[in-house]
Order: structure tokens, then sequence, then C-alpha cells
């Protein structure tokens, strides 16, 4: 099965996607490969609102029927909302993993940081290595 | 590479999820394990159990060779069709396996043992059987699927051949009816009423299509799991292996004391330790904080680590954390186990979680 992954994104190595607002903003969560992979999520704990932290900084976490997975912050920045829809209803990242399944935004220490991450192309890549 | 059931092309087909699981190649889920949890628990829902070891027992000697083999005793069956559940010991006390054992004619018997310890366990058959009138036939040309859930029987009758549909509809739970190669038992490990259906490799296909078309959801292992787990079933070298006892793994109820001159293997290591006493529980827990209850947890009492958490998860039907842990005696009703290093409230609970669709403890 071919998973989605949209060209207007940017991606880290651990699975997260990252949508560069262009105001110094983005908003994260996890592609559809990952929820793919993790199966039914059941349970998501998010960090707190005005957390700073630093890129590869482990400040979330998912856990599917199979097993918990860290979600690490993809940049430096602050956490300015987190989606507190996902307490109650965390199967919304299987159902809409790039829309209503979002995790949390940051407001990033630098602006220009997100060209450091991996395009839709490189992202694609990299899940067809891990085969 | 693992062993095929004959319907993996089939599972491939439907787009499941494929994973090893005791040397076979089986289907995790189909989509989604969750949804297929709620189908057994509200509708009907069908599992491919040809991983599991059907073995027959033929000859004079398979009575007395039962009655040493199994913790339980086989002569509590009396009527053709009659199951039993069973753990099979070795002389150590450990489960080697857990077991259903029917009663075919009073010198003709079958088991059906687990995937992934199913090459061991006829080995030790073999071993105790050495030297007695006993045929030992294991039955790989024969498949099975498990069709379970409220509307289940109702959905599954039409396929069953004709011969054996109005027998079929009529078993009492724990009894089979067969006919040539079907073979219909009305049991599970999900909780909800429903018929096993063993048939001959060669027509499986058939009646998993057929059942497919009643409506009956294909599912996978990953709610096997959760659904076992719900109804307060062990499973075997998970909450119990070789090397624990039956009484310590919540099974104390299928072991039959009583002849008490039925010497079945493990007996002497069992009366032992129930003469020693202090033995380990194995209890049911609700996790009353936040998190998700995993294997190999631990669990502490007022600070201090009493045991760990043999099976976890989430249970869909109840939309809360539960797990069996096996603890030490004397701990209270609150607890908490070590998640990602925190501490998190949980409640002893006595198991089934949920039964026929419905919880069973307070939440």
């Amino acid at each position: 099965m071919t998973t989605n992954t949209p060209d207007d994104l940017k991606y880290t190595k651990e699975h997260e996607w990252v949508r560069d607002k262009g105001d110094g903003t983005v908003t994260v969560g996890i592609t559809d490969h990952a929820q793919d992979e993790l199966g039914d999520l059941v349970f998501v704990e998010l960090p707190e609102v005005g957390r700073r932290v630093a890129a590869g900084e482990a400040c979330a976490l998912v856990e599917s029927v199979k097993a918990a997975s860290d979600i690490y912050s993809p940049l430096d920045g602050e956490v300015t909302e987190v989606n507190t829809v996902l307490g109650d209803a965390p199967e919304t990242i299987n159902d809409d993993p790039y829309g209503a399944g979002w995790l949390f935004k940051l407001r990033l220490s630098d602006a220009s940081q997100p060209d450091g991450l991996l395009n839709a192309t490189e992202y694609r890549s990299l899940v067809e290595e891990e085969g | 590479m693992g062993y095929k059931t004959p319907l993996f092309d089939e599972h491939r087909a439907l787009g499941a999820r494929i994973v090893p699981f005791g040397g076979w190649d089986m289907p995790l889920h189909y989509g989604s394990q969750v949804r297929e949890h709620h189908r057994v628990r509200l509708d009907a829902g069908m599992f491919d159990v040809s991983h599991m070891r059907i073995i027959d027992l033929d000859g004079s000697g398979v009575p007395a060779f039962l009655g040493r083999l199994i913790a339980n005793d086989p002569a509590r069956l009396r009527v053709p069709g009659q199951a039993l559940y069973s753990c099979m010991l070795n002389r150590q006390g450990g489960v080697i396996d857990d077991l259903i054992l029917y009663f075919r004619a009073p010198t003709r018997y079958r088991l059906v043992v687990n995937a992934a310890t199913a090459e061991k366990d006829l080995a030790w058959i073999r071993d105790q059987a050495v030297g007695m009138a006993i045929a030992i036939r294991p039955r790989p040309d024969l498949a099975m699927i498990a069709v379970q859930g409220p509307n289940a029987r109702a959905k599954a009758v039409d396929l069953i051949p004709a011969a054996l549909r109005e027998q079929s509809l009529a078993l009492k739970p724990f009894v089979a009816a067969e006919q040539g190669d079907w073979f219909i038992s009305r049991t599970g490990y999900t909780g909800e009423d429903g018929l096993e259906l063993i048939c001959p490799a060669g027509q499986v296909l058939a009646l998993w299509r057929g059942l497919k078309g009643a409506e009956v959801a294909p599912c996978g292992l990953g709610a096997r799991d959760t659904l076992r787990l719900e109804a307060g079933l062990n499973l075997s070298g998970q909450d119990m292996d070789e090397t624990v006892s039956p009484l310590e793994s919540g099974l104390a109820w299928t072991v039959a004391w009583e002849p008490a001159e039925r010497d079945f293997i493990g007996r002497s290591a069992l009366e032992a330790q129930r003469e020693r006493g202090g033995l380990r529980r194995c209890v049911g827990l609700l996790l009353t904080g936040r998190g998700v209850l995993r294997r190999q947890q631990a669990v502490l009492s007022d600070g201090k680590p009493v045991g760990e958490v043999t099976s976890g998860g989430f249970a869909p039907t109840l939309q809360r954390s539960i797990a069996f842990a096996r603890i030490a005696p004397g701990s209270g009703e609150e607890c908490r186990v070590l998640i990602h290093d925190k501490a998190v409230p949980a409640r002893v609970v006595k198991p089934p979680f949920v039964r026929n669709g419905k919880p069973r403890i307070d939440l």
C-alpha cells in the first residue's frame, strides 16, 4: 500500500511533517507512512504550551495498539498551541494525519530553519530505503 | 519467510498487513484492528486460525495417557463432542502450553494447541506416549476459521454443510459436532458467542469467501489479542510459559486435583507449591492514570516493585488501558505501574473485563 506524502510539506527522518506558515511558525504532525506503520493510535501526550524545545528533543509521545513512539521536535522553538482534540480522539491522526491530526505548533527561534529539513522527494526515498 | 496457511493469498488480496507469528506469516489487521475488534463485539468477525495445530489421538491407551498428559481431568468429558480447556505441564509444573481437548469417541480424542509451541508440544506428547497403544496424528490437511460475535452463529450457519447445520446451531458452549472432516465447535477466544469451524484445507477458501459474503468481517491477530485480553483469557508463552506454574497464572481453576490418585505430569510440583504457599497472583489491572499498559512494565505497591505486566494494551470496548499482571501476594487494590519512568496509578480488578459485549468491571 502506498502512503501519501504531500509536496508542500517538509519532513524529518523521524517521520514527522512540518508545515511552514512563512511567518516564523510551523505546524508539526506525523506522516501518513508513520501512522500506517504504527496502526491505530490510542494515546497521545503533547508538550505544554509555552515549553521551549530544541531540534531533536523528545517532546511528545504517541502510542498505538502496537507500540509507543517518541515525537522529536523537528526544530528549535517554543510551543504555541497543541491539538487538544487528540486527547479524546487519537484516531484522528490515522484518519487525517496532515490535517485534523496535527500535533503541535511552534514559533521558531530562527525562521530560516525549515530549509534544513527533507523535501517530499527526499522523504519518499527515505521511506523506500527503510522498506 | 514463515509458514503460510491456505488463506495467505486471500489475506494479501484483502490488503492485510502480514506479520510473523510463531513461525507463520499471519494477518495483523486488514486496515484497522480497532474497527475489527468492534465488529466482533457488535456483530461478527472471523479469524484464520489455521496456524493452530490439530492433533488427533486414537487408540485404547488414549484415555489413560491423557489423564497423565494434562492438568485438567479428561474423565470430565463423557459425551462425544465435549471440550475441555487444560494446561500441559512439565515435571516442574511449568506450562508447556494450553490446549483444548475434544472427546470424540471412547478411544478417539482431538487436541488443538498453539502455533508457536506446536513442534515442542508434539515432541513432548510423542515422548510421553512411547510404548503406549496410541496413534498420534497431526492434521495439516485441515484448516480452521473462528467466527465470533453476537451474530456469528446466525451468519455462519448457511456455510456449514447441510448435514451439520441443525446440530451446529443447537450446540451448547464448549461442545462440537462433526461429520467427515468438518468439525464445528461452539468455542472461541474473544469473550463472545461463536463457532470454530474446522474443514479440509482445500475447502477453506470457499468457506472464508462465503462468510465474507455473509458480512462476517475479516479480523487479524491484533483484534484477536485485544479481544482475548478484555475477555480475561491468557495467552500461552506470554501470560504463562514453561517457567511458571498455572497456580501463578490465574489458571488454578483448570487444575483438577480430584481424583487424588490421578498422577498427571507436574502434579507433585504443584502440590509442593501449594504446600509452600506465598504464590504470586495473576490479576487484572485497570489503568486509572494516563498512558498505555504494556508487557514487562513494573507494578509498584507502596513504592516497591511487586511484579510485572504480562499482557497489556488499550481496550477498545472499555476505551481504557487494561492488563494482566503477576504480582506478589498481599498487594492491595491500589497500585502503580511504571510507564516511561512515571509511576501511573492503576487498580487491581478481577477479569474478565468484558463478556458478551458488556463491561464487567467498574470503570
